[in-house]
């Protein structure tokens, strides 16, 4: 052990103890299998979304995924040394897209998320959840516990969540916003950072709500509102609520058949490719269908923390938590908007729903989580090669 | 080294904290899952069904009415309406609000939208306005989103090209109430109309057809997504009438602003080839709804233009009773063409002196002159021999004070009084009362409709009933064949010296209408004037005329005229009321003449496709090379 430690404080970027083919064995497999699942899923649910048929969603979702996924396994063979060197550069990149987006958001019309890269469309937000997640662990990798429990190690990173949260809430995305948020929270709290600190923090935001409430947007109070109280905008927000509890309430327990479910073919529900996908399987695949769905996805969410707790190295262990949380948090939003439990937010379902920005950020990540698996017992050096 | 184990277990200690509470929200989710799949599915079936699909009943098109050569009397206008759906609307009263501050609608028509969404089941449509206009329109298009289950569709209007033309004979529609609604539901749907009069209510169920109905689809802002079936069920027939429209303007024309009737039959049939009213009203009115202004100066009018006085008005029937007086003596036996009778300018019957017209005495004259020179004399006296319930047997075999059994509403059949009818009114019975009836005063009260019945008999001898409807959906009705009709109980010998005094009456210098005679070469008109007084006169005005243009307009006797030509071969006859008009040979005779001469040029009797060429026109026609 000694001897490993050594060689690798010596040569840390020449440490080739392994080629191209030894690191795709060493490929999560099963967890490349999940992720082929559910985009399988997808397809499934596009092809119905079209009333059965491949245009416009189902084809192109499935060959963005292809390209995605040759992407992630690319990625997967970068050494996670190397991509830990990018952190804050990456940080740097987000936040530098975060603001171009929201200067460009008050020359265009209303709210403006996106930027175009030629065939990629991204939204900044999407990466900028990847690149806190990588900023906070290489910042916390070497953390004592008693710097953890210094207020003055842990302020600075407080600011570097706040300052991205601030300016997707700027955009607005108020559900994005929360997302990020909470994946700082995440991966400061598996680097060590006092529990209670955050329970303080919930309890102010809880006192301070209703004041954030006030500077909300109409349109994201309006989902509050909804929210609280659907029977009151019936045919806004809270109308989308009523009718996706339709389509998955109709469902029952096996569905009413594929290309069968009425809400479905009856586009009952706007964007029902994107944020509400999940209804379609529901509806005609009954229980058991979503069912089948929530294991998968909790199968992808459990892959990531076991290459978390496996991974030999505190900044694997960090990106991975904050890769699986972030997956986490989008199920969790996405299938508590559908079901009526929370505020209708925008967030897709990954994998799963129409859309190439969600796909593009959560295939990244997933890229840096192989990374990560197949990089679990590198050392990294000193802190002077980082 | 042993602070990186450290590390990582603490890690791994938190790290399976947040797994097992990631773990617990999808335990949650997949909990809330069966809560609503599983559990609840029954309730979230029931509400997917109602979201699907909608269905409403759409009006079928009301059947044209058309004259008999086609001429469309009454046909239908598409307009723009909007109709709302309460099913497709979460909440109905806000989308209601929204369309009333886009569309501004008076206190009534919003208390009729509410009753009507309360009585009618979800797919019949309620509606909400007719006849939008491009504003209207515009402001909707462009509110869709905030007016789900509010449905912009064409709509049928009913219109009458001819107008108050044929107002009366045509009749109008109007929206059905509520309690007809309720009896028959299909009569809810927007856009149906009920007939009220005239051939719109005598063939209003030919003319209404079958409802149809659209399928569609809705997604979640009320929006129809797709049609998922259409039928436009079956629009109603055409009912095509013996009406001829030429002849039916040419009778308003005659009346020329007058207050009267024209009835003209095909007299070999009873078909009614022009009824006119006058003053008469604009149908189309009562499809939109009548202003009220326009209700109360209907109302008003003293000369009643609501009224169909062809079928409806009662009038004396005058000197046109007397032929029936003659016949009804004829058929008695009591009288003959060579019966003379003594006319020395009044009759004094105990202490009371009855005048003749003007006081003239006419001198020994038999039937054929009496009626020639319309003297009164003559006839109170064959009415004291023929005896009241005789003339009333007569009356009933031409088609008086009966009912006709005519396709239209509200025809009353008139009174010819009997000694029965004077003991169940009370009323004692004198001579007097016999004498005043041979010349069609007193007690008798009479329609056009009958009076050209009545002259349509005697023309032909064959007992037609009047009627209006000559095809329904193309199919020629019972009726329209002459040989449909039984013969007349009277001898034809009585019926030809009748017809022959009244060809007199038209043709020669000394016939009161003789200034009406046709100027056709080779058809003649015979007919008979009447002067029928609507006032009790003084014994001042007695001694003078009664019939003088001093009086006030509701005190001038009715000017009467029936008619039937040609003499020969009879095919049109013709009944003429003018309303305080004076003397018949001057008000209402003219318009048979004009009536008569375009008849016999256009022949339209039998006809279905209107001559390419008058017959027997002033101009005689080149003779045709047929090769």
């Amino acid at each position: 052990m000694m001897l490993d430690n050594s060689l690798a404080l010596r040569r840390p970027f020449r440490d080739r103890s392994f080629g191209v083919v030894r690191k795709l064995a060493r490929v999560n497999w099963l967890f490349v299998l999940c992720v082929c699942l559910l985009a399988g899923v997808g397809y499934t649910a596009l092809y119905s979304a079209a009333g059965g048929s491949p245009q416009p969603y189902a084809q192109s979702q499935i060959i963005r995924f292809f390209g995605m996924l040759v992407m992630m396994l690319g990625i997967a063979m970068v050494d996670i040394r190397f991509i830990a060197k990018l952190s804050w550069p990456a940080y740097g990149v987000g936040i530098l897209l975060l603001v171009v987006v929201m200067l460009a958001g008050h020359t265009g019309l209303g709210a403006k998320r996106w930027i175009d890269l030629g065939p990629i469309e991204i939204q900044p937000s999407e990466l900028m959840k990847l690149f806190l997640a990588m900023a906070l662990a290489s910042y916390f990798q070497r953390a004592t516990p008693e710097q953890t429990g210094s207020l003055l190690y842990v302020a600075p990173m407080a600011l570097a969540v706040l300052i991205p949260v601030g300016l997707i809430l700027k955009e607005p995305n108020l559900g994005t916003a929360v997302i990020t948020g909470t994946i700082g929270a995440m991966v400061m709290l598996g680097a060590g950072v006092r529990w209670w600190w955050f329970a303080i923090i919930v309890a102010i935001i809880a006192v301070s709500a209703p004041v954030l409430y006030h500077h909300l947007h109409d349109y994201q109070k309006a989902r509050i509102d909804t929210f609280l109280n659907p029977g009151a905008d019936p045919l806004g927000a809270g109308y989308n609520i009523i009718q996706s509890k339709i389509a998955l309430g109709s469902g029952g327990f096996f569905g009413q058949g594929y290309l069968h479910g009425t809400q479905n073919q009856l586009n009952f529900l706007p964007e029902k490719q994107t944020d509400f996908v999940f209804t379609i399987i529901a509806e005609e695949f009954g229980y058991l269908g979503s069912l089948a769905v929530l294991g998968l996805l909790f199968s992808i969410v459990a892959l990531a923390l076991y290459t978390a707790v496996t991974c030999s190295h505190a900044y694997g262990r960090l990106v991975a938590l904050g890769i699986g949380t972030n997956f986490f948090l989008y199920c969790f939003v996405n299938l508590s908007m559908v079901m009526g439990l929370i505020p209708v937010g925008g967030v897709p379902i990954p994998l799963i729903s129409y859309g190439g920005s969600a796909l593009t950020a959560v295939m990244l990540g997933f890229g840096v989580l192989q990374s990560i698996h197949v990089h679990r017992d590198v050392t990294f050096a000193s802190p002077d090669d980082l | 080294m042993r602070r990186a184990a450290k590390d990582r277990s603490a890690f791994s200690r938190r790290a399976l904290l947040i797994g097992a509470g990631q773990g617990a929200v999808f335990a949650g989710i997949a909990g809330k899952l069966y809560n609503l799949q599983v559990t609840q599915h029954g309730k979230y079936a029931l509400l997917a069904e109602q979201n699907s699909i909608s269905e409403r009943l759409v009006a079928p098109e009301r059947g044209l009415i058309t004259d008999r050569f086609g001429t469309i009397l009454a046909g239908n206008q598409q307009h723009w309406r909007a109709l709302f759906m309460q099913a497709l609307a979460p909440e109905p009263q806000a989308v209601l609000e929204n369309f009333y501050k886009l569309v501004p609608l008076s206190d009534d028509e919003k208390a009729r939208i509410t009753q009507d969404l309360q009585d009618r089941p979800g797919y019949i449509p309620v509606l909400l306005k007719d006849w939008l206009d491009w504003p209207d329109m515009a402001a909707i298009e462009v509110n869709t989103p905030n007016l789900p289950g509010i449905v912009v569709e064409a709509g049928a209007s009913r219109i009458y090209p001819l107008g108050p033309t044929a107002a009366h004979v045509v009749g109008y529609v109007g929206r059905p109430n509520q309690n007809e609604a309720k009896t028959d539901p299909v009569l809810s749907l927007p856009g149906m109309r009920v007939g009220r009069t005239g051939a719109e209510d005598a063939q209003d169920g030919p003319l209404r057809g079958a409802p149809g109905f659209v399928q569609t689809e809705t997604n979640v802002h009320g929006e129809v997504v797709r049609e998922v079936a259409h039928d436009n069920g079956t629009p109603g027939q055409t009912v095509t009438l013996g009406l001829d429209a030429g002849l039916q303007n040419l009778a308003v024309q005659g009346l020329a602003g007058n207050a009267g009737a024209v009835v003209m039959l095909d007299a070999t049939n009873g078909e009614i080839l022009a009824m006119a009213s006058t003053p008469a009203f604009d149908p189309a009115l009562f499809d939109r709804g009548v202003p009220s202004a326009t209700w109360a100066g209907w109302m008003a009018d003293a000369k009643h233009p609501l009224q169909n006085k062809a079928t409806s008005g009662l009038f004396a029937p005058g000197s046109t009773f007397k032929p029936t007086v003659a016949l009804a003596a004829m058929k008695a036996g009591l009288l003959s063409a060579d019966t003379i009778l003594t006319c020395p300018g009044s009759f004094t019957l105990g202490n009371h002196v009855f005048w003749c017209d003007n006081h003239v005495a006419h001198g020994s004259i038999n039937v054929t002159q009496a009626l020639t020179v319309s003297c009164d004399v003559f006839f109170y006296q064959v009415a004291l021999m023929a005896g009241i319930d005789k003339i009333a047997d007569m009356a009933a075999t031409l088609g008086l004070g009966t009912d006709l059994g005519a396709d239209l509403p509200h025809v009353s059949p008139g009174l010819v009084p009997t000694l029965e009818w004077a003991r169940s009114k009370n009323i004692h019975w004198a001579q007097g009362n016999t004498v005043v009836q041979g010349i069609g005063q007193g007690y008798t009260q009479l329609t056009p409709l009958a009076l050209a019945t009545m002259m349509a008999r005697i023309a032909t001898g064959t007992a037609v009933g009047p009627h209006i409807t000559r095809r329904v959906g193309g199919v020629l009705q019972t009726g329209a064949a002459p040989t449909d009709w039984p013969a007349l109980n009277v001898d034809d010998r009585d019926l030809a010296t009748i017809r022959q005094a009244m060809f007199d009456v038209v043709n020669t210098p000394r016939g009161t209408a003789y200034a009406s005679r046709l100027q056709l070469p080779n058809a003649q008109m015979a007919g008979k004037t009447g002067t029928a007084q609507v006032h009790n006169n003084s014994a001042a005005e007695k001694q003078k005329n009664f019939n003088d243009m001093t009086m006030a307009w509701e005190q001038r006797p009715n000017a009467l005229f029936i008619g039937f030509a040609p003499y020969d071969n009879p095919r049109y006859a013709i009944a003429v009321v003018v309303e305080h008009g004076n003397f018949g040979a001057q008000a209402a005779a003219p318009i048979a003449q004009a009536m008569m001469t375009y008849a016999i040029q256009h022949d339209p009797s039998g006809r279905d496709t209107p001559l390419t060429q008058p017959l027997q026109s002033t101009t005689p026609a080149l003779p045709v090379n047929n090769t």
